[in-house]
């Protein structure tokens, strides 16, 4: 009970802050400050939710799936990455500065390209979700496995474990931290890298949604979309939290007890 | 037969010879110490006795088979317990055990039957975390004899210890070793740890490390609760002065 009131005060202050950019954003409105059409009220842009709903969620869909297979095979990928380059050195100076290259080519200029080569439907989307997503879990797991005490391995080699167990016992465990990190940035990354490869071409989406809605100068169903896309990141980011909790209770012990 | 025989052990790193002829024997049920100043290639031997390290020559005999440079045959305890933080006790002293291929239900419960002997009952769904520095030690301690096959080589164990916990913990390992009859060969550079925990102690002094005198203690175990306080420790305390 407490610890309830603890965690609602340690909040307060956000939650102050939030309503504080509210109240100004609706004195600015009403008292016409800024045109109604350039920055429409609080009030019609929560409007346009209830209105709209069913545009936004069935393209929220859309987004949604693209970065979900987006993401698994980025981190699939990134696992694999950085698994066969802590076991082969060669093979991590060979193509880690590539992999950095690939972060430093900006992702709005690719996504044409990815267009162009495959199409208007989710392929190309995936793709650019892929090279976003990837690169933090590989640098996440890869700092992991370097940290790794090299005592405890020597401890499991004198019991006569092998590479593999090894991995198991020791490097995969201890790389939970620093790839729930990688992860938590490739969550956000994959939202906003689905919603940049919809504006450059495809059917559905709220990139798509977006785009259409600018067309059509609907400033209220641009905030809305706006707002809908930094709550789905948010919740993506809290649900990588929560999966953290769950695989990793050792580290929140203090606070159950 | 002795238990563990250490022959002429020679190893140089980088052209600088570390340890010069190094031979121990180790019996069955017997606690013996190499006690040494730090640096002197204690850790070094026992990573040549463990398998994690060849020698440049010497040999080393557990039950008279050859083990040299064999690792997964010879368990060993440093001064950090090396506890994985994110296991529990039980899984955590079982580990051993999976390693060697026992599944984790079998493992849980051949680690549990030691759990009271130990001094560790209630532990096992805890988190290293949640342990004092000597529970820690005396779950490390397990792990090590569970894993061990009759021998485990001890890497100053006890000196992360506050004196208190120290003094504790020696009459706790004394008990112990009173009833699983572990062989232990323990690096310590404690003299008064080495003459109230062992049966026969190795000086190595160096540099290279030699082994320079062997000194038998002749009280038996069972009467070193508070033998630091008698004539005859302050006896062996000044002959080993004297020699290192």
């Amino acid at each position: 009970m407490r610890k309830r009131l603890k965690n609602t005060t340690s909040k307060l202050p956000a939650l102050l802050s939030c309503a504080a950019l509210l109240g100004i954003w609706q004195l600015v409105t009403a008292l016409g400050i800024v045109p109604r059409y350039m920055l429409p009220s609080p009030g019609a842009v929560a409007s346009v939710f209830y209105k709209d709903f069913g545009l936004l969620a069935e393209n929220a869909k859309v987004t949604l799936l693209e970065a979900f297979y987006g993401l698994l095979l980025g981190v699939l990928l990134g696992f694999v990455f950085a698994v066969l380059m802590d076991a082969f050195s060669w093979l991590y100076r060979a193509f880690y500065p590539l992999l950095v290259i690939t972060q430093t080519i900006p992702t709005v200029a690719v996504a044409p390209l990815l267009v162009l080569w495959f199409g208007y439907e989710m392929t190309p989307k995936i793709i650019l979700i892929i090279v976003v997503t990837f690169f933090p879990v590989t640098v996440g797991l890869l700092d992991g496995f370097k940290a790794v005490d090299p005592d405890s391995v020597n401890l499991l080699r004198a019991m006569g474990a092998g590479r593999l167990k090894i991995f198991r016992h020791i490097k995969f465990p201890s790389a939970l931290t620093p790839f729930f990190s990688g992860l938590r940035i490739a969550a956000a990354y994959s939202v906003v890298g689905a919603v940049i490869s919809e504006w450059l071409g495809g059917f559905g989406g709220l990139g798509v949604y977006m785009t259409r809605v600018k067309k059509a100068f609907a400033f209220d169903k641009m905030f809305a979309v706006i707002i809908l896309i930094s709550v789905i990141s948010l919740l993506l980011m809290w649900l990588v939290g929560f999966l953290e909790k769950k695989s990793m209770p050792y580290k929140y012990l203090h606070e159950k007890e | 037969m002795e238990k563990l025989t250490v022959k002429n052990i020679n190893k140089a790193f980088g052209g600088k010879q570390v340890l010069e002829d190094v031979s121990v024997t180790l019996g069955a049920g017997e606690i013996v110490c190499l006690l040494g100043v730090s640096g002197v290639g204690k850790s070094t031997l026992f990573n040549v006795i463990s398998g994690l390290m060849p020698p440049d020559g010497g040999t080393v005999l557990l039950d008279g088979e050859d083990i040299t440079g064999k690792p997964g045959r010879i368990s060993y305890m440093l001064q950090k317990d090396l506890l994985l933080p994110y296991r529990t006790i039980e899984d955590n002293i079982a580990l051993p055990l999976v390693i060697k291929g026992m599944g984790k239900k079998e493992a849980r419960k051949q680690a549990g039957g030691h759990f009271e002997a130990f001094g560790l009952a209630g532990t096992e769904k805890k988190y290293p975390s949640q342990l004092s520095g000597g529970m820690r030690q005396r779950a490390a301690l397990l792990r090590t004899y569970l894993f061990s096959s009759g021998v485990a080589l001890l890497d100053e164990p006890f000196s992360a210890l506050d004196n208190l916990t120290k003094t504790a913990m020696h009459k706790w390992y004394l008990d112990v070793m009173e009833q699983i009859r572990l062989s232990t060969l323990y690096i310590t550079h404690d003299i008064d740890e080495a003459i109230v925990l062992s049966d026969r102690i190795y000086l190595l002094t160096g540099a290279p490390g030699r082994i320079t005198e062997e000194i038998v203690i002749k009280e038996p175990r069972r009467e070193r609760a508070d033998f630091s306080l008698t004539g005859e420790f302050l006896a062996y305390k000044k002959q080993i002065l004297e020699k290192l």
